[in-house]
């Protein structure tokens, strides 16, 4: 949507976290828009289904192309569209519903795969256009409009999972920090292979973690996000491993490995092993 | 008097070489200049299990697996205790007697057909002992083997010469074994060798190809019965160069990914059976909805969930129209020959690029596996399919207005979203009452583009007439064709066009007072469909994983027909 269009009711929250990562994305896209010298519409923005999906109509400036599909399948309809034209630059946005819970079948084979796409999570721990039902990523024994007792499942550790399942680039994020996460969104695009950028991203209405993740010094509130450190080795898994041990939410690049080949080109690779036959060839083995 | 056609079933444990026994047999006969197909029922399991496989070998074009057995090759006990019964009274059993003994059964005759081989000094060679002493009873003349097996085994190797001679003595040995007792079946007439050039297919394949011929570019897909034999073509042959066929995690991977492909300009296609369409429903809403083409090719298998991965039935016809919630009816081609496979796939890439969604293409188990002569298709009359791309500039309404825009595709201007939820020209996320009216009347009134004129007829002065869908094709025109011969007052329809149905046809139906429509599945689905559109069309159901056989049509058409016309009479 690239003018005010009035049809277009959806509006997220004030304050949402959202709006940050828009900004963020709208950077991430037209600083790489710029270095590689290619048209806004080389980008593909696959967003999924909750107030994360909107994002794709509410970009401003020059825009890309866009599938606001169904609910959890962002991932493999990335796949068709990357493996159909590699050229392209696709972006998954996506909550953390629909990332983890009903489409989380699909990251370990994109991981494995290695599926040269971005995917950037908006993680608010909560369904937010539901109204306010538990994610995942809510806290174990919290109380939602699903939970009227308490959770009952454990928190699951996105970054973790990431991890063990092979994600090539794992990033993780803030939306309080448009610039430094816009920054985090182009090295995940930049990555030949499949990468994902793991924001916080606070639904104000449901889940409002903004003090708990900056902190507040004043109310004696320690923040849970703290900075990968510069030394922090991004090609050592085991190093970072060891970081999520340390608690609270890390931010940078987690996990960066350089040295597997995309599955775009290792289908390349095996066009020299396959001889491709015209269809005349095809119908001609069957004669008799 | 000369027999026209005649059917060998060859039956025993699954690895045995049954299916390439009757393989063989069908295709040596078409060498020969024979019409074949092949019929198959496998055990849903690796090794072993009860299996078997038929060849009909005729003069004349045949569409159907044959009603009766005129020989069976009983390679076990088991097999001949299972399929003794459908052999003719004047019909040959053939068994193995180095495994087994029949007592009792003055059809049976034994032929340690292994043995036999493994004295020609090549243990491979059980099924031309066989093919010898099937030539026997049939009185067909041992040079047109021999001419075959010369022409087979001939291929520039070094040990060729060794092959073609051990092949030819167990023909040899076959027939002579056979040829000292009184057994014999008659003569079958000889062969009316097609002049044009053939194939020997099966449904499958010419899917995988047809596809392929009408500009296949993108193939995403999931092993399962009776599918994975497309999955495998294409991983094989759909390379190289701005061509992929990949195996995804899931079915609903498969939907989206070519979901994706499709949207990103290629023209796309999976293939699947009745489980994996269950997990498309959602995919395949969105396709119609945000209007992007692609195909999904169903093999249907019988019964829901799990049912029967390895028999025949013709039970999804509702899940394919209306797969998904919502409003949606999809363009439906159903095939009902190996032929049709190749030519259905080559509409059904067609139908998806013109009117920019999503097509099924249905075929069945039993067409799926039948390996069947046809005439080779011709490439020059095929083309590419084609969309209608837009080359515009930037800020291009994609859904504006109430028919088919051209279809922007990314890395060229002209950025639009391609929306699931319902939306308004630029495909944003509307509410309105009027755009929900709009974009449905939209996407409804496209499904005109793709109706079709031709269509068969035969006989269409008369009130009744017989209409068959997919592969019950065979044997319905089988019985059709013998009823009219006898002078039964109806009429014959046939499209492989469900949805949309060419218009001129559904015309002439309106008008009749009854069609007949053979189908296998209980709920009688497509005369269901028909009676919704304003036919009398009434079923002739059946639901036991096997086709029909003509006879059976034979006798219930002709029972309905006489009803109906009693019924005209007294009013």
């Amino acid at each position: 949507m690239s003018k005010k269009n009035p049809e277009y009711d959806f509006k997220w929250c004030p304050g949402c976290g959202d709006f940050g990562v828009r900004r963020a994305l709208e950077m991430a896209m037209i600083n790489r828009a710029e270095e590689t010298s290619q048209p806004m519409e080389n980008n593909v923005v696959v967003a999924g289904i909750g107030c994360s999906g909107n994002l794709v109509h509410l970009l401003e400036g020059d825009q890309p192309y866009g599938i606001h599909g169904i609910h959890g399948r962002s991932l493999p309809i990335a796949l068709g569209v990357k493996m159909a034209q590699p050229t392209l630059n696709v972006v998954v946005v996506a909550g953390d519903g629909d990332f983890l819970s009903i489409g989380g079948e699909h990251i370990a084979p994109q991981a494995a795969r290695n599926l040269n796409i971005c995917a950037v999570v908006m993680d608010n721990g909560v369904y937010g256009l539901t109204k306010g039902q538990s994610s995942p990523t809510t806290l174990e024994g919290a109380i939602t409009s699903s939970t009227p007792y308490g959770k009952l499942e454990i928190k699951t550790n996105p970054l973790e999972l990431y991890l063990t399942l092979g994600v090539s680039f794992i990033a993780s994020g803030f939306s309080g920090q448009p610039r430094p996460l816009a920054e985090l969104i182009k090295q995940g695009m930049e990555h030949s292979g499949f990468s994902i950028v793991h924001v916080q991203s606070p639904c104000t209405t449901y889940n409002d973690t903004f003090i708990q993740l900056k902190g507040d010094q004043k109310n004696g509130i320690q923040p849970t996000l703290w900075d990968i450190p510069e030394e922090h080795d991004t090609s050592d898994r085991a190093a970072a491993h060891e970081l999520l041990q340390q608690g609270g939410l890390p931010v940078g690049v987690l996990y960066n490995d350089n040295d597997r080949l995309p599955l775009d080109q290792n289908v390349v690779t095996t066009w020299e092993k396959a001889q491709p036959k015209t269809v005349e060839q095809l119908l001609g083995a069957f004669e008799f | 008097m000369q027999m026209r056609d005649f059917v060998v079933r060859f039956a025993g444990e699954g690895g045995q070489g049954v299916v390439t026994s009757a393989e063989g047999l069908a295709q040596s006969s078409t060498q020969v200049g024979y019409h074949a197909l092949t019929f198959a029922t496998f055990p849903s399991q690796i090794l072993g299990g009860p299996t078997w496989t038929q060849a009909r070998i005729a003069v004349d074009p045949v569409l159907a697996p044959g009603d009766d057995v005129n020989v069976l090759v009983a390679f076990n006990q088991d097999a001949y205790d299972a399929h003794h019964q459908d052999v003719l009274p004047d019909g040959v059993v053939i068994f193995n007697s180095t495994e087994f003994e029949i007592e009792g059964d003055d059809r049976s005759f034994g032929l340690p057909f292994e043995e036999l081989a493994k004295s020609t000094g090549n243990n491979r060679a059980a099924n031309m002992v066989i093919m010898g002493a099937l030539a026997h009873l049939i009185n067909m003349p041992q040079e047109h083997l021999i001419s075959f097996v010369e022409e087979r085994f001939n291929r520039g190797r070094a040990e060729d010469a060794e092959i073609i001679r051990s092949n030819i003595e167990a023909l040899n040995l076959g027939r002579n074994h056979i040829a000292e007792s009184s057994f014999s079946l008659g003569e079958l007439a000889p062969p009316e060798t097609p002049k044009y050039q053939q194939l020997m297919i099966k449904g499958n394949e010419a899917v995988s190809i047809g596809s392929m011929a009408a500009g296949l570019e993108f193939y995403a897909g999931y092993p399962i019965s009776p599918a994975t034999p497309i999955l495998l073509y294409m991983e094989r042959n759909l390379v190289g160069k701005d061509r992929l066929a990949y195996q995804v995690s899931s079915e609903i991977e498969s939907i989206t990914a070519i979901l994706g492909a499709g949207y990103a300009g290629k023209r796309s296609m999976t293939a699947t059976s009745g489980p994996g369409v269950s997990l498309m429903s959602e995919g395949l809403g969105l396709a119609w909805i945000a209007e992007i083409p692609l195909v999904v090719v169903n093999v249907q298998r019988g019964g829901p969930a799990t049912g029967l991965p390895t028999k025949t039935e013709q039970s999804d016809l509702f899940g394919c129209m209306y797969p998904a919630h919502g409003d949606v009816k999809l363009p439906i081609i159903a095939a009902g020959t190996v032929e049709e496979c190749f030519y259905g796939a080559v509409k059904a890439i067609e139908w998806a690029e013109k009117y920019q969604g999503p097509v099924i293409l249905m075929t069945e188990m039993s067409l799926a596996e039948r390996a069947q002569n046809i005439p080779k298709p011709d490439l020059s009359k095929i083309q590419e399919a084609k969309r209608v791309v837009y080359s515009g500039s930037n800020g291009y309404l994609r859904y504006a207005g109430n028919g088919l825009s051209p279809m922007p595709i990314p890395g060229n201007p002209g950025a639009y979203v391609a929306n699931g939820s319902e939306h308004d020209d630029m495909g944003d996320t509307t509410h309105l009452g009027e755009r929900h009216v709009q974009m449905t009347e939209r996407r409804f009134g496209k499904i005109k583009l793709l109706e079709e004129d031709d269509y068969e007829s035969d006989q269409i002065e008369n009130s009744i007439a017989v209409m068959s869908w997919g592969g019950s094709k065979g044997p319905a025109r089988e019985a059709y064709d013998k009823l009219k011969e006898s002078g039964l007052p109806v009429g014959w329809y046939y499209t492989m066009f469900l949805n949309p149905l060419p218009p001129k046809l559904l015309e002439e139906l309106k008008q009749k007072d009854l069609v007949i429509v053979p189908e296998l599945n209980y709920q009688g689905q497509f005369s269901s469909i028909l009676r919704s559109l304003g036919v009398k069309a009434e079923s002739i159901t059946q639901y036991t994983g096997l086709p029909f056989k003509a006879r059976t049509l034979v006798e219930k058409i002709t029972e309905m027909t006489n009803a109906r016309l009693k019924e005209t009479v007294k009013v």
